[in-house]
């Protein structure tokens, strides 16, 4: 299918992405154990924070060691989460 | 009467964290409110009264934060429970006002639509308006509420006249308040959770035209304060001033507490009363609230501080920055704040726990909070640090006896990461804590009102606390320390002749490891009412009258009496002892029970008691060797 394979082309985890990364998120996964969780759970709490398909996000700033955490400009809303969890987040770079 | 009070409607105030709720609530109650906890759990309860234009008297109760009401904390339970009318200790809504930022819509308008689903009438507050107005956001009221189907009003909390539209509102719907509606609330799935905010996406779209950039002064200020380097730097040099507040500023004030305590005391001493009673009021009651109190300058300045940061946007940031660092050790970056805190007095810091979400974050926290050596522990270390570590320096400029100190306040950090490092592998049994995941808000300004009710508040509790809770505990040891009385011209001290001195020569062959003698095992006995205590009650024990030079005569005394490995023992059992009654009283109250407060005892109980077998045992060996 050549639709999804430019998409995934371009597409990485947020939780890999560095600071001024600008994109779009193109998914929400919920099989990504972290943090505890169930992967299902984890979705559901980024979803709650506003991480839904379609939103901008931009990687403003993040720790010392590690690059961790890292705060996430997402649409109108300031973020700060672990790497570890902006895993789950894919995202696709704007161009 | 009863049934009139009864007959008031009942409003609650939900929101997103953030989102200016408590303003909005001390801008539409003033000071006629009241904090209290909700029975078993330790979520404060705030509640408060209004009239509104047309004389009607309403109830609002002020609900924690929340994103959804699929709870996740004991707040969050808290918040859903109220809505949805399942909350014993509280009758249900009439209504529900949904408080939002203005700016930052995106999040609360989801909410407001899951509040469609409780079966109450919902008012959508925009709260906040003016900050949104001044940075270009363009928001058409009627087309939201519209694509809502709910009443849409703004409010501006710091504005006099800011709330009219909304008690206007109020009024309109307690007028004619339609029947309590079936609530159709269910726990939403992920599913549900994308549609509800790709509909809120939509309504905002329609309803809001926006810039589309950043607060300016929160990008600037974020640039510098969250730079990986000079964002660290900054918070460390914040938290010097802080704690250089804490220290500096309220010592005069405690000095003068402690000066008018000790007044009162002389008082006393001076009235024509029984002798007993006079030493129950004296020693008891007197010296025993006076030695608590004397911390309140402390805990208010400290709460003064956190609330500023928290208010002013700050905290979330300091979160941010320690988040890596405190994770290391399975603590959570918000259990920063508490774990410094604490270096003044694990009271207000156990206290400032309540900004940690989680349960288990926040047990963990409060559990090892009493470690941080607290400002009462510095009267111990000092009198036996000066009596038995000469007065010379190590490797050219470092003071041995400094130190001495550096290491007790370095053991004490060390245990406490430790401990909450087993804590999560043993009784939580999992190596990654709640995901780490907040809202950076933008920054505000505080508010002078808000600020100073914060304060307030949280003096009050700490003065109430210390009235029932820390009072029983000082009757119970004078009780102990006093009876029963000594014979009529016995010699030594009449301590000596009491329960206290029972218990001391009872715990004698248990302490005998330690190097401990009866007299030890006395004075820790007065001493769990407050830790410097102790040191007064040595004072007692070897018969040195108080006065000017008490305590270098005590030190000379103990030079004489102890060995070096039970004086470093007594260090060594002071960095990890449950000496304080009032943290304990502390513990019980926020965790909601006893449990939690016995394991802490039995926990630093069995460390302390380890620490100063090692102690004395390797320091013995060495004397003989």
């Amino acid at each position: 299918m050549p639709d999804s394979t430019t998409i995934t082309l371009g597409t990485l985890a947020l939780g890999e992405a560095p600071v001024g990364f600008r994109g779009q998120i193109v998914a929400v996964r919920m099989n990504l154990e972290g943090a505890g969780l169930s992967g299902a759970e984890l979705e559901r709490r980024l979803l709650e924070l506003g991480f839904v398909e379609g939103a901008t996000v931009e990687v403003l700033h993040e720790g010392l060691f590690g690059g961790d955490p890292i705060a996430v400009r997402l649409a109108d809303t300031t973020i700060a989460l672990r790497r570890r969890e902006a895993t789950a987040v894919i995202v696709a770079r704007d161009v | 009467m009863n049934a009139a009070i009864e007959l008031q409607p009942l409003v609650a105030l939900v929101g997103n964290p953030n989102c200016g709720k408590t303003a909005l609530f001390n801008a539409l109650t003033g000071s006629r409110q009241k904090v209290a906890n909700y029975p078993g759990v330790t979520v404060e309860k705030k509640t408060g009264r209004l009239a509104t234009p047309a004389g009607r008297a309403i109830e609002v109760l002020d609900l924690p934060g929340t994103y959804s009401l699929r709870a996740r904390s004991p707040d969050e339970e808290i918040t859903r429970d109220a809505v949805l009318g399942k909350l014993k200790a509280e009758r249900a809504p009439d209504l529900v006002v949904c408080v939002a930022d203005a700016s930052n819509l995106r999040l609360a308008l989801r909410l407001a639509l899951e509040l469609k689903h409780v079966g109450r009438p919902v008012v959508l507050a925009l709260n906040m308006m003016d900050i949104a107005t001044k940075r270009g956001i363009d928001i058409d009221m009627d087309r939201l509420a519209s694509e809502l189907r709910l009443p849409v009003v703004s409010s501006v909390a710091v504005r006099r006249g800011g709330t009219d539209a909304l008690l206007a509102e109020l009024d309109r719907n307690l007028e004619r308040l339609p029947p309590a509606g079936e609530a159709d609330w269910r726990p939403p799935d992920a599913g549900r959770l994308r549609g509800a905010q790709r509909e809120a996406d939509r309504i905002l779209r329609a309803a809001m035209r926006m810039p589309g950039r950043r607060d300016g002064l929160t990008a600037r200020a974020d640039a510098i304060l969250l730079h990986p380097m000079a964002g660290l730097v900054i918070l460390l040099a914040i938290l010097f001033v802080m704690f250089q507040a804490v220290f500096a500023w309220a010592r005069p004030l405690m000095t003068l507490i402690s000066d008018g305590f000790t007044w009162l005391g002389a008082l006393m001493g001076s009235l024509p009363l029984p002798a007993l009673l006079q030493s129950f009021l004296r020693d008891g009651v007197i010296a025993g609230v006076g030695s608590v109190i004397v911390f309140l300058p402390q805990i208010v300045i400290l709460f003064f501080f956190i609330l500023l940061l928290e208010d002013l946007g700050y905290m979330a940031r300091a979160a941010f920055l320690m988040d890596k660092i405190m994770g290391g050790a399975g603590l959570h970056g918000r259990a920063f704040i508490p774990l410094l805190s604490s270096f003044a007095c694990a009271i207000p810091g156990i206290m400032a726990t309540r900004v940690i979400d989680d349960r288990r974050d926040r047990l963990t926290t409060i559990l090892v909070a009493p470690l941080m050596t607290c400002s009462a522990r510095i009267p111990v270390y000092t009198l036996i640090i000066s009596a038995f570590i000469p007065d010379r320096n190590v490797w050219g400029a470092i003071g041995l006896q400094g130190l001495v100190m550096f290491g007790l306040y370095a053991t004490g950090i060390v245990g406490a990461l430790t401990v909450s490092f087993v804590m999560k592998r043993l009784f939580w049994r999992t190596t990654e804590g709640e995901p780490f995941m907040l809202e950076l808000p933008d920054y505000k300004i505080p508010l002078a009102k808000s600020l100073a009710l914060g304060v307030w508040a949280r003096a009050l509790a700490f003065l109430k606390r210390a009235g029932t809770t820390i009072l029983s505990m000082m009757i119970l040891i004078w009780l102990l320390a006093s009876f029963p009385e000594a014979p009529a011209g016995a010699p030594g001290p009449a301590i000596s002749y009491s329960l206290a001195a029972m218990i001391g020569h009872a715990l004698e062959p248990i302490t005998m490891p330690l190097g401990f003698n009866w007299q030890i095992n006395v004075a820790l006995i007065p001493g769990m009412a407050a830790r410097e205590v102790a040191v007064g009650a040595l004072g007692t024990i070897y018969s040195i009258d108080a006065g000017a030079g008490a305590t270098e005569k005590i030190g000379q005394v103990l030079a004489a009496q102890w060995s070096l490995a039970t004086a470093l023992a007594l260090l060594a059992w002071y960095v990890f002892a449950p000496q304080c009654a009032s943290t304990l009283a502390v513990i019980r109250r926020e965790t909601g029970g006893w449990k939690w407060m016995w394991t802490t005892f039995g926990y630093m109980l069995a460390l302390a008691y380890a620490a100063a077998l090692i102690v004395h045992q390797v320091a013995a060996s060495f004397a003989a060797g």
